[in-house]
């Protein structure tokens, strides 16, 4: 049976690596009993995996792990249980369960929500600079590079929203295996035609959702893709 | 949520910040300044090493389970963060509360190897405490240290306000309950350092007057005053079934070097070897009931997720409800829980139990021999003899297994060329042993790894007058050795590994040094040095130039004869074996003559007043 967790990773959580939380999430899933199913083979595994990775000093609202199980509890029971031993910082917030024919995250993730916010001071009014600089461009090229080269790229395509907020910048990107725009990719171009510096270490990052696209070709929440159980 | 002491930026600029958040499950969080006493445990090494560390985590929850007392953790700053702490002036902070380690009631120290003498004075200069008791006022936490190492204190003895000699669990609730009782009281750091001298095991070390001989060997040792006992006796645990444990096991995210549940099956040892601290500072050995061990790992098991097992002892072969322990831990494997094997006497019924619980292609074989000839093997005690080796190598070999690690020892007392040439002779044997298997039924070609470390004697073992040897004669040794395997017919089939030799002879210093030997540490520690037990950062010229600026000789540590009659730094010291019967097994280890285990005679080491354990068993 396969299922879908969403959960939180905020505060000093957001310093623990992707390793060292997936290799946590697996004691979680024995604390609280999670009937978790194993790969076969010599060294068995738990058969568990992130939609998508989540850098060291970035927190998210909106993160997600997939997992196939043997029996389960109701999503309440087993929440119930997971927070009652998840540290501060850590919260599981559903606990669903996918059809059998579904995708695993990892696979389906097409999108990404952002926030960010300044660390320090007020946040400065962008709209004018947002809507000149890029929705009123015709392009908005940068370069990515990558392992082997440095590639050109339009970021237009690939920017679904992009918001100057009271609280910070929104942002709807391109995530998953396809092409993943990361927040400071964008900001840092943005800000430098803007005369600005974007330093990373001055903002806070903080996922705020992981879409998937459903069979109409619509992007929806990774959670959306799942039923509670009662 | 908590405020952590380091703001993002050093952290997201440190290697592995996870090490300094303090937010692992099963953390205890108590408000400071809810409790009466703030105790501070530190474990002077890296968070990985420390937080593989069993004692630590029994007198956590020990600590813990007292509404007076918030017990918080506290490791070596990796050198990056050292040099942030250094440069901002950000004080030292324990894990939990994330406040200053300063500003603590107790600042306590486990010391498990001389190598990390250097990390403690990190820990005092990075949390701008003292370096030297003496100059410590009421503002300071109590600087207490603890562990295998206090069974000589001396080369620490100026910087700790007191040391606590022996078992944990046995009387910390005294030690806290006076403090708390004087804190409330008003009574000042002298007055309590006074009182708690007066409690078994505690030593105060500013309350005793060192004079030496001319010689540089110690003329006196007392105390200062005739209330203040001239002997401080080790602690010991005798009702071990009931010694508190950790229910609930820390798990940290960052991968520890044992991550995993660690059952505790035994204190002590019923061998004798003759150069072994532990064996002699845990006497008597003490078992626990099976009951009481599958009870904690089941309970471990439940409350820390950990989805592995490992047995932790001395010689957990001589366990002797071993076999229904290993049965116990079977059931579990069924239910998904894996078995990491401590290293077991080599025998049909151990290689029995790997089968079941490892995959023999990758596992290796483990022997200590600790010498390679016979007669070396009498010296030192080593009860295991060439026929065992080989016999357990042969079963093992017919089991599948071709991959075997040997560990000896060089630089014994007594140890001749012919002794060095024995262990790769010994090493040939069992590859030897190996190629008489016939082609088909063996498992491809055999992989003998040799691995000698250079014999460090420590204080009340019988081999704590030896001497010890320059580092080049060392080297030399292992030459020898190296020389000996290259004329083998199977050099192919055998590597060899040796360890460094400077380390050696500093380690040597530190284990049989005394109170002079504080300035070299300060020295030394001024000039950069600091994890020392780290290949990468250990600087043998940052000590010679310290021994050298301090007046002080290494080699009257280490290569200096040692009578029996001498004082020696740690005799005001009662470790529970007496010195006649240390000073007995000197001269039979000359006499090259063995002594039995406890289990087949008792050779009157003085533990049997103790009460328990091995020497009162049915």
């Amino acid at each position: 049976m396969k299922l879908r967790i969403r959960f939180e990773k905020t505060g000093s959580m957001k310093f623990i690596g992707h390793l060292d939380t997936m290799r946590f999430f697996q004691k979680l899933m024995r604390l609280a009993a999670v009937d978790v199913r194993y790969s076969e083979g010599y060294s068995p595994h738990p058969i568990m995996s992130f939609a998508l990775p989540l850098g060291v000093g970035v927190e998210s609202t909106g993160e997600y792990l997939d997992l196939e199980v043997n029996t389960t509890d109701t999503s309440e029971a087993t929440l119930q249980r997971l927070n009652e031993s998840m540290p501060e910082g850590l919260r599981a917030l559903s606990y669903k369960k996918l059809p059998d024919n579904a995708k695993n995250g990892m696979a389906m993730v097409a999108a990404a929500d952002y926030l960010i916010t300044p660390k320090n001071g007020a946040m400065p009014d962008l709209s004018e600079q947002v809507q000149t600089l890029f929705y009123d461009a015709p392009a908005f090229v940068i370069e990515k590079k990558t392992k082997k080269s440095v590639k050109e790229l339009d970021l237009k395509q690939y920017v679904y929203a992009f918001r100057s907020r009271q609280n910070g910048v929104f942002l709807k990107l391109s995530a998953g295996s396809e092409t993943n725009i990361k927040p400071e990719l964008l900001l840092e171009a943005f800000f430098a035609r803007a005369g600005m510096t974007f330093e990373k270490k001055d903002w806070q990052i903080t996922r705020l959702e992981l879409y998937g696209k459903n069979d109409a070709g619509v992007l929806c929440p990774l959670d959306d893709f799942g039923e509670n159980l009662c | 949520m908590r405020k952590l002491a380091l703001d993002d930026e050093i952290l997201l600029s440190v290697e592995k910040p996870a090490r300094y958040l303090g937010n692992e499950l099963n953390t205890c969080h108590k408000q400071p300044d809810t409790v009466d006493i703030r105790f501070v445990m530190c474990f002077p090494d890296v968070y990985e090493i420390g937080m593989s560390h069993l004692g630590m985590q029994i007198l956590y929850e020990m600590f813990n389970r007292r509404d007076d007392v918030v017990c918080e953790r506290l490791f070596s700053p990796w050198p990056d963060l050292h040099q942030i702490l250094k440069e901002r002036q950000i004080p030292l902070f324990s894990l939990e509360s994330q406040q200053p380690v300063k500003t603590a009631d107790f600042l306590g120290i486990t010391i498990q190897y001389e190598m990390c003498y250097t990390n403690i004075l990190q820990i005092l200069d990075l949390s701008e405490i003292p370096f030297f008791a003496k100059d410590r006022t009421d503002a300071d936490p109590i600087v207490i240290g603890g562990g295998p190492c206090v069974y000589n204190p001396e080369p620490l003895a100026d910087f700790f306000d007191c040391f606590y000699i022996g078992e944990g669990e046995v009387r910390y609730d005294e030690l806290l309950d006076l403090y708390g009782d004087c804190k409330k009281k008003g009574i000042d750091r002298q007055a309590f350092l006074r009182e708690a001298a007066k409690i078994p095991g505690i030593y105060v070390p500013s309350l005793y007057t060192v004079s030496y001989h001319d010689d540089g060997t110690i003329q006196s040792f007392v105390p200062v005053s005739p209330d203040i006992s001239a002997k401080i006796e080790k602690q010991l645990v005798m009702d071990f079934d009931n010694a508190p444990y950790p229910t609930k096991p820390l798990v940290p995210f960052l991968q520890p070097t044992q991550d995993r549940v660690v059952l505790e099956v035994q204190r002590g040892c019923i061998r004798g070897c003759r150069f072994c601290q532990a064996g002699m500072i845990y006497r008597p050995t003490r078992e626990k009931r099976l009951e009481t061990l599958t009870k904690c790992a089941d309970q471990m098991l439940q409350s820390s997720g950990h989805d592995e097992i490992s047995l932790s002892s001395l010689s957990t072969s001589d366990y002797r409800a071993l076999p229904e322990l290993l049965s116990f831990l079977m059931e579990r494997k069924e239910q998904g829980v894996n078995i990491s094997l401590p290293s077991l006497r080599i025998d049909a019924f151990s290689l029995d139990v790997m089968q079941k619980v490892q995959d023999v292609k990758k596992s290796s074989l483990t022997f200590a021999p600790e010498a390679g000839s016979q007669r070396m093997r009498n010296v030192i005690n080593k009860g295991l003899t060439e026929e065992e080796i080989l016999h357990g190598a042969g079963l093992a070999f017919e089991g599948g297994w071709n991959k075997v690690k040997l560990y000896f020892m060089l630089g014994l007392p007594t140890e001749t060329k012919e002794d060095i040439a024995a262990i790769p002779e010994l090493a040939e044997k069992i590859a030897e042993r190996f190629y008489e298997i016939p082609k088909e039924e063996r498992n491809g070609r055999c992989n003998i790894t040799i691995s000698t470390s250079f014999f460090v004697p420590k204080p009340f073992t019988p081999f704590q007058w030896a001497s010890m040897l320059p580092a080049e004669e060392y080297l030399n040794r292992a030459g020898i050795l190296k020389d000996t395997l290259k004329q083998q017919l199977n050099q192919k089939s055998i590597r060899y590994i040796y360890h460094e030799a400077k380390e050696t002879v500093l380690e040597g210093v530190l284990a049989r040094g005394d109170r002079k030997l504080s300035a070299v540490l300060v020295n030394v520690y001024q000039k950069g040095a600091c994890f020392d037990s780290w290949t990468e950062w250990f600087h043998p010229e940052l000590w010679e130039a310290a021994f050298a600026e301090t007046g002080i000789d290494p080699a009257f540590y280490t290569e200096r004869p040692r009578d029996t009659k001498e004082i020696l730094p740690w005799d005001f010291i009662d470790c529970g074996v007496t010195r006649e019967f240390l000073v007995r097994e000197w001269e039979q280890a000359k006499k090259e003559a063995v002594t039995p285990n406890c289990r087949r005679q008792c050779s009157g080491c003085g533990a049997k007043r103790y009460g328990g354990g091995v020497c009162h068993e049915a």
